[in-house]
């Protein structure tokens, strides 16, 4: 393998990684926060890429259609959280995975009734439809590129939310200790109500980002919903580092392991059975990935309890 | 209210009979189809499609119970026992993907029901697999793949990177596309089905100096293969068999899919007096373009009650034998069955053009005429 396609596979998996991050992110501060499993984030993911392609096929503009995938994904968010989760929090999670599963059905089939079955047209604005040429006449797309580093701004800007903040603080706090911030006067409801907004906002975005580039249609979340729990029980549940850490390194492993595999079984297979094996093992391999990670530490890479 | 519409369908049935009329007897449906989740588009198109043949047969005896399997082979196998025992349906359809097919067709067709296939045409069923019960009446799985790489000869590629999910509709394709194809393989990657990120995949195919692209990639994993290969800059010729070309994909797709070439055994231009009647029909019902789906769909149906006007359902030799002749009138013109129940029939190469504001494809000529596919040697059906 030459050094750029390496180089440019890299580039692969750190942009498929930065986009776990931002559900992942969410998903884990709901997690932690509020102690809850929501498998209905990647509805809100489907919620979001759909927001955006109507309202760009509507104005022409993928920019109001980006805005408007944070404004419902994140109003759908506040109004799940209210009419639903919150009834949630003191069942246990058995209750809560029925509850969130039963979301997705109902928020799938309800876009289908709005949408229908086919998938929408959502492309990516013009100036980053095509590629851009890097060093030495490698060529990249544009839109992949800028998915990294808005993706590393909201990485950016979490942690510093997370840190910085005085949201941050109660965040914290929740997540230490639910009972004595509510008992120190912290409006406890508001503040899941945020955080589950805010989580919800980035599976939305997450989900008009890559819509431009993957189709806009119905049950779209659920595949990124599944690798996005692999991430935070790698990276270590309830932490936005492990989060960033753990999206990433799943990123590059399944990017590298799919491009990799089937050379390696070539070496000793004939042709048509190493792209068999290879493909069929690197579908496995973030999962071995977790595997390993979790022999050694069960808890996670980032512990939450520091 | 269901049992009502049956005992009402049954005495119409039953007054056609003792009237004297060689009208068979009625019959129960069942289709099993993909309704929800990623690939509903293709499902909800051979619905359409068949139901419009159902509707225009005018025939009230003749009832269809549909069920959603959610592209899932644990739900589509629970779906066809309960049919079979509880619903006990005569004739079975519907089923889009191939790795639903293999986990239903053999033990439905094993219980004596017929199976007529409006899609999924896995290899495994068409040699020595093959059974009288089961009729396939779109394509075996390898066809339009075949047909791809005779144009692929005709175009003079020499060396072409191919591509497709892995699973047994995947694997047909490579082997229908490296049948017919006599150029170098510049190289050969199986993804993950269901996969919407081919970033990996489209650095190797900019790593492998290849001179053309083939790939397979049915429903929404084509849409996004198709928009990031537009945005990766590798600009070599793109072909594929219709599936990644469809009329429900080409809407996402865009501009992107503009001037490709693709194969198919329909498409909305072929010249014959059913498929101007199907096309109008159904763009008036259902609001949009037929894609080959439908006309797959609305050609099942149609062969199901070509039998049923010549045998009685219940008497399945004869039934059989009377869905072989295959006496219907066929959106693509000619239609025959080969000894193991697949078709015989032309398949087309078309190319991705615009018609006012709609994307959609044009006929550019005959890819391969009177086609068989390679397993009817293999089976033992005569």
């Amino acid at each position: 393998m030459s050094t750029t396609l390496l180089f440019e596979q890299l580039l692969n998996g750190l942009q498929y990684g930065v986009t776990l991050f931002l559900m992942a992110a969410g998903l884990t501060l709901v997690f932690g926060v509020m102690g809850l499993i929501n498998l209905a984030h990647g509805s809100l993911y489907m919620i979001g890429a759909f927001a955006c392609a109507a309202v760009a096929a509507a104005t022409g503009s993928f920019w109001l259609g980006l805005v408007a995938s944070i404004v419902a994904a994140g109003f759908a968010g506040v109004l799940i959280e209210m009419l639903v989760i919150r009834r949630l929090y003191d069942r246990d999670h058995l209750d809560q995975v029925l509850a969130t599963f039963a979301l997705i059905l109902i928020l799938s089939e309800g876009c289908r009734m709005v949408f229908g079955s086919f998938p929408l047209y959502l492309d990516a604005p013009g100036f980053l439809a095509g590629p851009v040429t890097l060093f030495g006449g490698f060529q990249y797309s544009a839109y992949r590129l800028a998915i990294i580093l808005v993706g590393g701004l909201v990485a950016l800007g979490l942690y510093l939310l997370i840190t910085k903040t005085r949201l941050g603080i109660r965040i914290r706090a929740g997540e230490a200790d639910r009972e004595m911030i509510a008992a120190l006067g912290v409006n406890i409801g508001t503040l899941y109500t945020i955080v589950f907004a805010i989580g919800a906002a980035l599976a939305g975005f997450a989900g008009a980002m890559m819509g431009a580039i993957q189709s806009v249609q119905v049950g779209m979340g659920e595949p990124v919903l599944i690798l996005a729990f692999v991430v935070i029980v790698i990276g270590g549940i309830g932490s936005i580092k492990g989060a960033l850490i753990g999206s990433i390194l799943v990123g590059v492993v399944d990017t590298l392991g799919r491009v990799t595999l089937p050379g390696f079984f070539n070496l000793f297979m004939d042709t048509a059975a190493a792209n068999s094996v290879g493909a069929a093992l690197s579908s496995m391999s973030i999962y071995v990935l977790m595997a390993i990670i979790l022999i050694f530490k069960p808890e996670g890479l980032v512990s939450n309890n520091a | 209210m269901k049992t009502l519409k049956t005992i009402m369908a049954s005495a119409v049935a039953m007054s056609l009979a003792l009237g004297g009329s060689a009208m068979a007897e009625g019959a129960k449906i069942g289709m099993i189809t993909t309704l929800s989740g990623g690939g509903a588009g293709l499902g909800v198109d051979v619905r359409d499609g068949f139901m419009l043949a159902i509707e225009q047969a005018g025939r009230d005896d003749v009832e269809v119970v549909i069920e959603d399997d959610a592209r899932k082979p644990d739900l589509a196998v629970q779906i066809a026992d309960k049919m079979i025992q509880s619903e006990k349906v005569d004739i079975l359809t519907g089923i889009i993907w191939s790795n639903l097919a293999m986990a239903v067709i053999p033990s439905a067709v094993a219980q004596g029901k017929i199976y007529v296939s409006p899609n999924a045409g896995p290899s495994a069923l068409a040699g020595k697999g093959c059974n009288a019960n089961y009729f396939n009446v779109a394509w075996q799985n390898d066809n339009l793949h075949e047909a791809m790489g005779a144009y692929a000869n005709v175009a003079e590629y020499t060396n072409t990177f191919i591509l497709a999910p892995n699973y047994p509709a995947g694997q047909d394709a490579l082997n229908g596309f490296k049948r017919e194809y006599r150029g170098q393989l510049a190289g050969e990657v199986f993804t993950k089905l269901g996969a919407t990120d081919y970033a990996a995949e489209i650095a190797q195919i900019r790593d492998s100096g290849a001179d053309s692209v083939f790939f397979f990639l049915p429903g929404g994993m084509g849409i996004a293969f198709m928009k990031q290969y537009a945005a990766s800059g590798v600009d070599l010729p793109v072909m594929g068999p219709a599936f990644s070309f469809d009329q429900g994909i080409l809407g996402a797709v865009g501009e992107a899919a503009l001037g490709v070439r693709n194969s198919s055994q329909w498409s909305k231009d072929i010249d014959n007096e059913t498929n101007k009647a199907f096309v109008a029909s159904f763009q008036e019902k259902y609001d949009r373009l037929p894609s080959l789906y439908a006309s797959q769909g609305f050609d099942a149906a149609n062969l199901i009650l070509s039998a049923l006007d010549k045998a009685d359902v219940k008497d399945t030799e004869a039934f059989r034998a009377a869905l072989k002749e295959a006496d219907f009138k066929s959106t693509r013109g000619d239609f025959k069955f080969g000894n193991n129940n697949h078709p015989i029939q032309d398949i087309y190469v078309r190319e991705v053009v615009k018609e006012g504001d709609v994307l959609t494809n044009k006929i550019l000529g005959l890819a391969l005429k009177d086609h068989q596919d390679a397993y009817a040697e293999d089976c033992p059906l005569q």
